[in-house]
This record gives structure tokens, sequence and C-alpha cells, in this order.
């Protein structure tokens, strides 16, 4: 696969909850190595397209595919997920709980928790349960999560929220580094300008469909 | 590779990823993690305790049987108690998992979903097992129980018995927990499944206790009951666990 090849690709997909409708037919290609930054007021559908992508929304019709595969279960090991919730035991330290995640992944390595937790720049030697993190703890610790597999994709459900300003941007970085490495990097955000200059495209949603998808942030705001 | 602020890319792994591990090594991990969860919440064990407790100084208060009648009724009194306390554990085992739905990390993984039951189905079993192991001599105490019949028996009738209501249990608390009032449902779902479980085991006890019959049919019908509904509900967590 080039590195501009797409790695996922999504047809006509609707997700309806009941009558209402949460995606009405999206369709959409996406290519390896960019950051995404989807955008767009709440319940534009933001949320339900990245769990879709993640394979916990079943589609009510249309398609996802993702690596060439249409399962997920497929190409899971290649996907990393960090939703809005922590996705952490409140009650074992961060240490622990990536242990717990690297094993359901087949992960193995010592030192694997600990840089991961390092790369998102806190200490895996904290020995206090998640329960007692910080907001914007417990999200850097939910992206050390999602690294944890080394995933091709990465699919981020508002990464920035209550953190600091400093750490944020450090997420950012973090997030550019990734990308030249050659992962494809989805974040759903509402701080649209933190990744200015570092997403490759801004993506607008509305009312269940994708608007806009355009190379610079104002284009989109507008 | 680092970031001028100190947030470094994970770039540079002294490993890699490995082929998935086996089911049973997840089950494991998983049975651990829910072990410790629980030796540092107590939610689960101090509940079960407390309401048993109740139970038993409760009846003890409401009937002054003779020896001979507590042999007649204890079957029925500790296996009602023991329900109804497994009940809170059930609950408490996949409401863990909604905190923080960290039950959608191990969706988005590669684990197999039998692995989370046959881990959850065991803490499950391991809890229920320290509960009967405490409250046994209670009712022991309480009742002036003395099993006339092979009191050996007792133990594959408490294993049997047991694994009955966690098994059935732990798939019906994974389907009610995406309902809204899922500490109702649950009962609702699981002790109209159970009684075919239930009647086994108190015919068991209560033919142990008394040595007027054999329990060794009831015995068996315990067992064919765990057999089936394991079978039956490792063939359909999955589409439980998937279920939106």
């Amino acid at each position: 696969m080039t590195d501009n090849a797409s790695v996922i690709t999504v047809t006509n997909l609707i997700k309806q909850f009941g009558r209402f409708a949460a995606l009405r037919g999206v369709t959409a290609e996406f290519a390896a190595g960019k950051i995404y930054a989807i955008l767009g007021d709440n319940g534009a559908g933001k949320t339900t397209l990245l769990r879709t992508l993640a394979g916990l929304n079943h589609p009510s019709s249309g398609q996802v595919t993702i690596l060439g595969a249409t399962k997920f279960r497929d190409i899971c090991r290649e996907v990393g997920y960090m939703a809005h919730p922590a996705l952490l035991y409140d009650e074992m330290s961060g240490m622990e709980n990536l242990a717990y995640f690297a094993r359901l992944y087949g992960v193995t390595g010592e030192n694997l928790g600990a840089d991961a937790i390092r790369a998102v720049g806190l200490d895996p030697d904290l020995p206090r349960p998640v329960g007692q993190y910080s907001q914007g703890m417990r999200q850097r610790m939910s992206l050390a999560r999602a690294l944890l597999n080394d995933p091709k994709v990465l699919l981020l459900d508002e990464p920035f929220s209550n953190v600091d300003l400093r750490s944020a941007r450090d997420m950012v970085g973090l997030l550019a580094g990734l990308r030249d490495q050659g992962k494809t990097i989805f974040v759903v955000t509402h701080q649209a300008s933190l990744l200015k200059g570092i997403a490759d495209e801004f993506i607008r949603m509305e009312a269940g469909k994708i608007v806009d998808r355009t190379r610079e942030i104002a284009e989109v705001a507008r | 590779m680092s970031t001028p602020s100190g947030f470094a890319s994970p770039a540079a792994k002294t490993s890699g990823v490995v082929p998935p591990a086996a089911p049973s090594g997840i089950t494991r991990a998983t049975l651990l993690k829910d072990l410790r969860l629980e030796w540092r919440s107590k939610d689960a064990i101090n509940s079960m305790l407390f309401f048993s407790l109740l139970v038993v100084v409760v009846f003890s208060f409401s009937f002054d049987p003779t020896a001979e009648e507590s042999r007649q009724i204890a079957g029925g009194l500790v296996w009602v108690a023991f329900l109804f306390a497994a009940v809170v554990a059930l609950n408490q085992t996949w409401a863990r998992e909604l905190r923080n739905q960290v039950l959608d990390a191990y969706r988005v993984s590669p684990a197999p979903a039998n692995a989370l039951f046959l881990a959850k189905t065991l803490g499950n079993f391991i809890f229920v097992v320290v509960l009967e192991a405490l409250m046994t001599p209670l009712f022991i105490i309480f009742y002036r129980l003395r099993a006339i019949g092979p009191s050996w028996q007792l133990l594959l009738v408490a294993a049997f018995g047991t694994w009955a209501l966690v098994v059935n249990g732990t798939f019906f608390a994974a389907m009610s927990i995406r309902t809204r009032s899922r500490e109702i449902m649950l009962p609702l779902l699981l002790f109209p499944i159970s009684i075919p479980a239930l009647l086994a085991m108190v015919q068991a006890t209560t033919a142990i206790l008394t040595g007027e019959y054999n329990a060794r049919f009831w015995i068996g019908l315990l067992a064919t009951y765990d057999l089936v509904f394991t079978t039956g509900c490792l063939l359909l967590f999955e589409l439980v666990l998937n279920a939106e």
C-alpha cells in the first residue's frame, strides 16, 4: 500500500437509532498517513461516525472498509480507539490498566505500558488509581491505552477536552509525530484551532452528513 | 523522538504485537483483574454478606423449628438466600464494566467474547462460594443442622448449584446492562430460568439432610442443567456483548 492509498472507505453509511438517523448516507475515502479533524455541532453525527468506524455501532446500511477489511474484527488489532469516557478502571493504577489491556491485544514487552505512559507525558510509576487522576491525566492515560497496540488507525473522540492548553498542544505534537510515522488519525473535536497547521483535512459534519472537507480550518468554519 | 515539551513518540518500541493471546490467558487476566477490583472495592462481597446475614437472622426469628423440621426446610432457605445474595454480586459484575464505558475497550480489542464471559462467571462463582463458605456455619448453628445422608454430596450440590446460578446470572446480567432498570430486569430474567436448577438444589439438599431418599437423580439433573446452559451461554454471549 502506498502512503496515500485509501485506508478507510465509507460508502453510503446510514446509522439509525430507532427512528432517529444519526448518520444519513456518509460516503468518503480517507488516505493513509493523515490527520483528519472532524468538526460539527453537537448531534452532527461525529461520535456515531467514529464509533461505527471502531466497530462499536453496526451500520443500519452502507459499508465501512478499513485496511481492506469489511469486518472490523479482522483488523481490530490495527485500530486504536479513544472515547470521551476514559475506558479505564478507576480502581487500578495506569500501569495496571495498561498491563491488562496489553494482554487483550497479545502485546508483549516489559516496558511497553511504561513507554506508552511516558509518550503521553505521565509518570508510569504513579501508584495512584486512575479514579484519583485529574480529568486531563485521565484523557492522557486513555490516549496511552489507545496507542498500546501500535495501531495504524487512531480514532480519537474529544482527546483535548478538559486538558490544559499546554498539554493539549503537547498531545497535538504527539499526534503529528504519529502521523509522520504513517498512522491515520481521526480526531473528533470542538477545539479545531489546536489542529490548525497540523491536521491535513478538516471535515465538517451536519445532521449526519459530511458537508465540507477542506485543508484550511477557516474555510470549514465559514 | 521527543517533542520539546516532553511528549515522546512511542515509535521506538522494544517489542511488538504478537499473535492473539490464548483465550485462557485472557480469561485468567480478566479474572485476576476482577478479583483485584473486588479486593479493593469489596462492593459485591460486602453486600452479599450483609444480605445473607440478614436473611439468616430474620428467618431464625420468624421460625423456631425443631431439628427435624429444620432438615426439611433448610434446603429451601439456604438456596433462596444464596440466590438472592448472588443477584447482588451479579449486578456488580457488569456495573464496573459500564463505569467509564470500559466494556467498549474490550469490544474493540481482538479478545474473544467467551474469554470475558468465562472470566466473569468464574469470578462470580468464587464470590458466591466464599459467601457460602462463610454463611454455611451460621446456617448450621441457627438451624441446628446435621446431615443424616452422605454429607460429602453437599459439596457436589454446592458446586453444581452455584455454577447453575452464576452461569445464567452472568449471562442475563450482561443482557440487562443496557436496559434502564437493570437491577429489576436481572431477577425477572434469572429467576424463572433458574427454577429447574433451584428445584434440584433444594431437593438434593433436603435428601442429603434428611436421608429419606437418594440425591443422585437431582445431582445428575443439576450437572445436566449446568452443561446445557453453559454451552448455550457460551454460544450466545458474543451476540449479547455486541448488541447495541
